[in-house]
């Protein structure tokens, strides 16, 4: 299919789907809804605060500069760490290249730990190191999700630069506890960074980078409903990293590159906004998630949860596998019906298996091919939740009606 | 999660998925065949009533486990074989399918071929205890494609339960 046909057989599609009357978005895992007041802050940057650039020398830049610092100065507050110990990228995903790749160049050690069920930016990062002669390790998790701390502590040595655990799991929202990890391993050696994927820990849990004892911790602003194509990586002082792009001005060597400043401003927004109220906000998600999950585990048959239940996981991860049910299916009948989710099946996925994560947790391939992440945020009501549950149930019992292979009771 | 391909099908195939025609099961089906598994993700069931004097499709109905195009393929199959003789519904290729259904996207060929390897089981299973001049002795492309796919699935739920006894 050529790109012209592309973008027609796109527009027939979404002609053909039509506007459901009524919508419920879901897919926040992937990207979604940005706070208003967010949006009207990156708006005004752009019309006059963050149109310069913040390294020249002009009243434009010099403003451009001091928005950039306050942004940088209110998220360093909010994570307790030095305004200097941010460094902006352009995602989650670079962050975790940047505190991987950067401090792989910079070690004579040749070994890293990461969990398996790591967001696949960091998977990647670690696996390339491999054509350079580094081992990559991988640290077992329980059925759960929870890393197995014993087979951490016997495998890291000498040869070991960095330990990288999420300290939430993007699909399963298994609150790791990182600062457990980060005694262990400080504990044998102190010379071995440790680093954590933190985009989808921030906002939903208290994060605090002394207390943590943390070298290196990613951030991605539209995790925090902030807009996309924003990130950040926490480098505690002290730690060498070398720069993985190269180019000439900006105000931190570490990212070269204009710096998004207007996307900066709207994210230290976004996080000031999720932490001025976080307790509020956390039991706000906490409620319409376990409404969600004990709901559809009630009424729908042959329901597998993903992930821990209860304070274990984060606030607003809902993975449940319907059995006997093709996820890919499931997510285009239910955007027919205005619900937007996305599935662990290998349907939705370029290469032929599901997600690594539910398989590392134990799930079979059927399983995995049948779950369904669902993000809650403090925006959505009861109401919302309401109407998933009157769909959700309609459209597994299509979907499940369709299938050659068919539960016993129905 | 992970790498993502967004849904580029045309809007056939959502037609299909919303109102499939010829779901379900033929009761006095005489050639029926799966392709497929649980395990992969993907499976088409065909059903074939068939006229044994002239060797013509009368009937056929699908039942599919599997994505949005799985399901279109397979029932837009089912359309296209009615009112066929087996001959010529054997020569249906997964590309035929793709056409009709406006064009599938490269990563959705194997609901085409799966659909294909699915029907072609189902002819064979017509002449398991009958004589056919025409029959192909070898498994076609799509028939392997579908014994391969279940077989690499075996094969990789295997490694899953060894890697995870392991540690």
């Amino acid at each position: 299919m050529s790109y012209s046909d592309l973008s027609k057989s796109i527009n027939e599609l979404i002609e053909s789907h039509g506007i459901p009357k009524r919508e419920v978005y879901l897919d926040n895992e992937n990207s979604g809804l940005i706070i208003p007041e967010v949006l009207k802050a990156i708006e005004d940057a752009y019309k006059w605060d963050g149109k310069g650039h913040p390294s020249i020398t002009h009243l434009m830049g010099w403003i451009s500069y001091q928005s950039l610092y306050k942004a940088t100065e209110s998220i360093a507050s909010i994570l307790n760490c030095n305004p200097e110990e941010i460094v902006y990228t352009h995602s989650g995903t670079e962050a975790n290249n940047l505190a991987i790749m950067g401090s792989a160049i910079n070690s004579m050690r040749r070994k890293i730990l990461i969990s398996s069920i790591e967001h696949l930016s960091v998977i990647f990062s670690a696996e390339r190191l491999e054509r350079y002669g580094f081992k990559v390790m991988k640290i077992p998790v329980d059925k759960e999700g929870f890393i197995d701390l014993e087979f951490l502590s016997k495998h890291i040595d000498k040869e070991t630069f960095m330990v990288s655990v999420a300290a939430v799991n993007h699909e399963i929202g298994t609150i790791q506890d990182i600062k457990a990890i980060a005694d262990i391993v400080k504990g044998k050696d102190k010379d071995i960074l440790i680093h954590t994927d933190a985009c989808d820990a921030l906002g939903r849990i208290p994060l605090d980078m002394k207390k943590l004892g943390i070298d290196l911790a990613s951030f991605s602003s539209h995790k925090v409903y902030g807009p996309k194509g924003v990130g950040a990586l926490y480098v505690r002082e002290g730690i060498k990293l070398e720069s993985i792009i190269h180019g000439q001005l900006s105000t931190q060597k570490l990212w070269p590159g204009v710096e998004n400043v207007p996307g900066i401003v709207g994210f230290s927004r976004a996080v000031e906004f999720m932490h001025k109220n976080l307790r509020e906000n956390v039991l706000k998600m906490m409620e319409l998630r376990d409404r969600l999950i004990n709901n559809i585990l009630e009424r729908v048959n042959h329901t597998l949860l993903n992930g821990p239940f209860g304070d274990k996981r984060a606030p607003d991860n809902v993975n449940i596998s319907f059995l006997y049910c093709e996820g890919e299916a499931l997510t285009v009948e239910l955007s027919l019906n205005g619900i937007y989710v996305s599935s662990g099946s290998a349907c939705t996925s370029r290469v032929l298996e599901p997600s690594h994560v539910l398989l590392a947790i134990g799930r079979r391939y059927e399983e995995a091919h049948g779950s369904l992440l669902m993000k809650v945020t403090p925006f959505h009501t009861v109401s919302d939740i309401d109407y998933v549950l009157e769909i959700l149930p309609k459209v597994v019992k299509r979907i499940r009606f369709m299938s050659p292979i068919k539960p016993s009771e129905g | 999660m992970s790498s993502r391909v967004p849904l580029t099908y045309g809007k056939k195939v959502l037609e299909l998925f919303r109102n499939p025609k010829n779901l379900g099961k033929i009761e006095d089906a005489n050639a029926s065949a799966l392709a497929g598994s649980l395990a992969c993700g993907d499976m088409i069931a065909i059903y074939l009533k068939v006229d044994e004097l002239n060797e013509k499709i009368i009937d056929a109905k699908f039942e599919s486990y599997g994505c949005a195009a799985n399901i279109a393929a397979a029932s837009i199959l089912t359309e296209m074989v009615k009112g066929k003789g087996l001959k010529d519904a054997w020569r249906i290729s997964w590309r035929d399918i793709s056409d009709e259904l406006g064009g599938l996207p490269s990563v959705k060929y194997h609901c085409g071929i799966l659909a294909v390897g699915a029907l072609r089981r189902a002819i064979r299973a017509y002449y398991a205890n009958k004589h056919s001049e025409w029959l192909p002795k070898d498994l076609t492309q799509e028939e392997r494609h579908a014994l391969e796919e279940e077989k690499l699935m075996e094969v990789l739920a295997k490694r899953v339960q060894r890697s995870l006894s392991n540690e």
